[in-house]
């Protein structure tokens, strides 16, 4: 077991872990893109930043990369990381604004404007479904291609690919080019439609958290869960991290 | 020019088809070929059992690799810092217009092929265009003619012989 402190809070982890797992494992919320508990570990989209050590030697380091170690010091809602986190998905809603995920994320984490160029390329570049085709579905049909600004995914020459199942476990896995926003200012950069809307489309309620319980549950403001569990994880995640607050 | 399967297998056997000698395997088609066919990636892939992708990945993150076929001279125009402020632009339109073609693109007759370069290392002697690894330093405009047609009379001096 391994000693570390998170928020304040000692916790232990198992070697091996790392500081996202122990994170999640005590129920801290650290919000992710490209990390999948299915796929391998890439640390591209940068949401999950947290700051670790302490004084002028703290830097800010992608926890779902960085391994538990003995005696660390994890800090993940300093004003540092907070900053951080929302330039990175400023820039992630320039490249890609009709993204529901990222508009999402903009909405949670209070992004209202966006200060770049709008490119509406439609690619994150976070290689979902790149590792996805090569580690889930043992195609490896599509990958990385070129370098820098021209960095693209694609199959070989652009054609379709020989090894291609056409599976869809690319676009399943696609933060970016399956769910659209569909706020109702859907043109503007930044939605944010969702803060407005009753009940908005970040949670999800169930069937107990109706305030007319008691007067026969009517039902009406009932969202059908994707994943039922989820949501129950979901408010103990939040409830827990009231208490830590 | 299509890929020759034997050809390409005794490029990999010369390698004793290791997959970490990829690089140097594409380096001799390339230096074969001039450029990187497209069934020669596919023979190198089945050969080294590495997915197509990955080496697709590799000839397309080295600026020296070209899936397109090249011209018989390669010509280079710096457009590093350096050689910007000193002209190099200038002298990249002066070479476009001269060769009727872009930069990054092939003459009709399979010639040139021009493409710039972010930097080269030698800023001292900048404006720098390289032809075929032979350098030229402080190029003015009026140098393009001459370059082109050296190498242009070389095409004729081989023909003859």
């Amino acid at each position: 077991m391994i000693n570390l402190k998170i928020n304040n809070l000692e916790v232990k982890a198992e070697e091996g872990w790392t500081v996202l797992e122990a994170a999640k494992f005590y129920g801290l919320e650290i919000p992710t893109l490209c990390y999948n508990e299915g796929l391998s570990v890439y640390g591209g989209c940068r949401l999950c930043l947290v700051e670790i050590g302490e004084g002028p030697k703290s830097k800010l380091v992608s926890s779902c990369t960085y391994p538990v170690e003995e005696g660390l010091v994890v800090r993940t809602g300093t004003k540092r990381v907070i900053e951080a986190r929302k330039m990175m998905i400023e820039l992630m809603l320039s490249i890609a604004p009709n993204s529901k995920a990222i508009q999402d994320l903009a909405s949670k984490f209070g992004v209202t404007q966006v200060r770049f160029k709008i490119r509406n390329e439609e690619c994150i570049l976070c290689g979902l479904c790149v590792r996805m085709c090569a580690e889930q579905m043992d195609g490896r049909a599509i990958g990385f291609q070129n370098r820098g600004y021209k960095r693209k995914i694609s199959t070989p020459f652009d054609i379709k690919s020989e090894v291609c199942r056409l599976c869809g476990g690319c676009m399943y896995i696609c933060p970016v080019c399956q769910l659209k926003c569909q706020g109702p200012d859907a043109d503007t950069t930044v939605c944010n439609a969702c803060l407005t809307m009753d009940p908005t489309c970040l949670d999800y309620y169930d069937e107990l958290q109706c305030w007319m319980y008691d007067a026969g549950r009517c039902g009406t403001c009932v969202r059908e869960t994707p994943e039922k569990s989820d949501s129950k994880e979901q408010t103990r995640n939040s409830k827990a991290k009231e208490k830590n607050v | 020019m299509d890929a020759d399967t034997q050809k390409v297998q005794l490029l990999i056997t010369k390698h004793n088809t290791e997959k970490k000698a990829l690089i140097s395997i594409l380096q001799d088609i390339q230096a074969e070929y001039n450029y990187l066919p497209q069934e020669a990636l596919k023979i190198v892939s089945e050969t080294l059992d590495v997915p197509l992708i990955n080496i697709i990945g590799v000839a397309t993150f080295y600026r020296s690799f070209s899936l397109q076929p090249r011209g018989k001279h390669l010509v280079t125009v710096c457009m590093g810092t350096a050689c910007h402020v000193r002209g190099g632009p200038k002298i990249l339109e002066e070479f476009e217009r001269r060769l009727d073609i872009e930069a990054g693109e092939t003459t009709k007759d399979s010639q040139f092929t021009l493409e710039t370069v972010a930097c080269l290392g030698c800023c001292a002697i900048g404006p720098v265009v390289v032809v075929d690894g032979n350098y030229y330093a402080q190029t003015t405009i009026r140098m393009v003619g001459p370059i082109l047609k050296k190498y242009k009379k070389k095409e004729k001096k081989n023909e003859a012989h």
